[in-house]
């Protein structure tokens, strides 16, 4: 039998349209209007939240106000990806968490304007502290991809 | 709280392998029930209530593949209910079950599941899909590189190295050759982990698990029904506790040192808690086995500080020294752990398992001598459901 046996051929294909909601949509208005970095602050701990929400979860409050946060930070965490995957942008590609001046919480992004093709070469230079910068996208169209970081 | 005495009596594990055509994920779930009953010594009939550890439907191709598979395991006019916390998954079974009984409602109950991740070659796609699909889905994280992220944060802060990761690996490797249920049988050394393809950095091949299809399952019972079926052995559940982080990654990025990302924070609040529970002060001393939710040799690393078997940071130096090793001073993983076998529905169950097989004294090649208390831990959604378990081999 171990040789006999029936596959059958299915695929899963269902299209969203995810609402961004109130908070994201200001955000990303902001990031195509304005060129402009928003989080939000909670009242309780202080904390400017990036990517900003309407709640904070640590406090199980929800936040009060938006902050503008810089255009500018340091790089909390980043790895560069050299496998390919299903569904994800061919390799290789640099991912950095990055807290921006101004903001608690860091918020990952592609880190742009980095030769990667040689690890070892592109490690001396993308670290964790090292500072970036924001730039944008000439046709921004509402989306986390509308910017990015480069090193500065 | 009064203590609940709340045993486990049976494990049933199949073997774990990439396909398994020869069966649908309903029989595969079976075969670990019945091997399970077959240990415990009892029937599907005796059984009160079924938990079932289910993780990602799209992986099975099922949404709520649970419905296809109640009849098969025996949930026939029986209360049945599906658990999911991702990688976490069997450790929430666990303590689902263990809730159960200790509501004083049940007195025996079925905990198992099955994965099959071998039906779809697309298994990091439908991984890709845990993530906001508002802020950070485009931006191409996925499972691999969210524990990519913490191994950068752990080495910055603690001088952690790839050559610290490489032993966890290597160990894993080494001792999954005991485990006939391993699904990745073969040596390597530490020059081959770090000579093995960057997948995302610093994380390389084998760093990583493998894709796994198996089933596992646990019985677990009341005192009471233990006592009546005059059961020898059993893995007494001393502790369980879970703890929850929040869903972004960059929450625990902040330079406050609160709540890390290298450290693994809700398995160390877990494992607090659970230790409180069992009685534990000094799990230093007290643990003598654990067996680790470690998809990445950088997780590892992570959870044997939070359950506190070494000081923060001190985790690479620890796995030179042979602190972990299977005749170590706290064997971690004598199955192999994650890295050689990932099932991802039955994983963090399977752990439950083979400390169960630990404490109960049958875990055979991969017995670790004298070990009488044990923990098991699970791990899912984005570094963000911890469960602990700690079992005894006393009541
Ligand atoms: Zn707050």
């Amino acid at each position: 039998m171990k040789d006999d046996l029936i596959f059958i051929a299915q695929r899963w294909d269902i299209e969203f349209k995810h609402a961004a909601g109130e908070t994201a949509s200001t955000f990303f208005k902001a990031i195509m209007q304005r060129r402009e970095i928003l989080g939000r602050l909670c009242p309780k701990c202080k904390r400017v939240l990036l990517p900003p929400r309407s709640f904070c979860e640590r406090c199980f409050v929800e936040t009060s106000e938006w902050v503008k946060v810089g255009g500018e930070g340091k790089i909390q965490s980043f790895t560069i990806v050299y496998e390919k995957f299903e569904g994800l942008p061919p390799p290789p590609y640099a991912i950095a968490y990055v807290l921006l001046d101004g903001a608690s919480t860091a918020m990952v992004n592609f880190v742009k304007g980095l030769d990667l093709n040689n690890l070892d070469q592109a490690i001396k230079k993308i670290k964790i502290g090292a500072k970036v910068k924001v730039a944008f996208k000439r046709k921004r169209e509402g989306r986390i991809t509308d910017f990015w970081y480069e090193l500065v | 709280m009064k203590p609940h005495r709340i045993g486990i009596i049976g494990v049933g594990q199949t073997k774990y392998v990439t396909r398994r055509d020869d069966v649908i994920l309903p029989e595969l779930a079976r075969e670990a029930a019945v091997i399970a009953l077959e240990d415990a010594g009892i029937e599907f009939k005796d059984i009160d209530a079924i938990v079932f550890s289910l993780a990602l439907d799209a992986l099975e191709g099922v949404e709520g593949a649970e419905k296809w598979c109640a009849g098969t395991v025996g949930g026939f006019r029986k209360p049945f209910l599906r658990v999911h916390t991702g990688g976490a998954t069997g450790g929430s079974a666990v303590h689902t079950g263990f809730f159960h009984i200790a509501s004083g409602l049940f007195n025996c109950v079925l905990v198992l599941g099955a994965e099959k991740m071998g039906e779809t070659h697309e298994a990091q796609n439908v991984l890709n899909q845990i993530f906001d699909p508002i802020y950070e889905r485009q931006v191409a994280i996925n499972a691999v590189n969210m524990c990519s992220f913490q191994a950068m944060r752990h080495m910055k802060k603690y001088g952690t190295t790839e050559y610290h990761l490489a032993l966890v690996a290597v160990r894993s490797r080494k001792n999954a050759l005991r485990n006939p249920y391993a699904h990745i049988k073969k040596e390597i050394t530490v020059e081959e982990v770090l000579n093995s393809r960057v997948i995302c950095y610093p994380l390389k091949l084998y760093d990583c698990c493998p894709r796994s299809t198996g089933a596992c399952a646990v019985v677990m019972a009341s005192e009471r029904f233990i006592r009546k079926l005059n059961k020898r052995d059993v893995a007494w559940i001393k502790g369980v506790a879970s703890c929850t982080n929040t869903y972004f990654m960059g929450d625990r990025m902040d330079d406050s040192g609160i709540n890390d990302h290298a450290d693994a924070e809700g398995l160390f609040l877990a494992a607090k808690r659970a230790y409180e529970m069992a009685g534990i002060s000094d799990p230093k001393k007290e643990i003598e086995v654990a067996e680790i939710y470690a998809p990445f040799t950088t997780t590892e690393l992570s959870a044997v500080e939070a359950l506190g078997f070494c000081e923060k940071g001190e985790s690479g130096i620890s796995n030179e020294r042979g602190v972990f090793d299977i005749d170590g001073k706290i064997p971690v993983n004598p199955s192999g752990g994650v890295l050689t076998a990932n099932p991802i529905s039955v994983t963090a169950l399977a752990r439950v398992a083979e400390a169960a097989l630990q404490v109960m004294g049958k875990a055979e090649e991969r017995q670790v001598e004298k070990a009488r208390t044990a923990v098991a831990t699970g791990e899912g959604g984005s570094l963000q459901f911890y469960t602990v378990t700690v079992l005894s081999d006393e009541m």
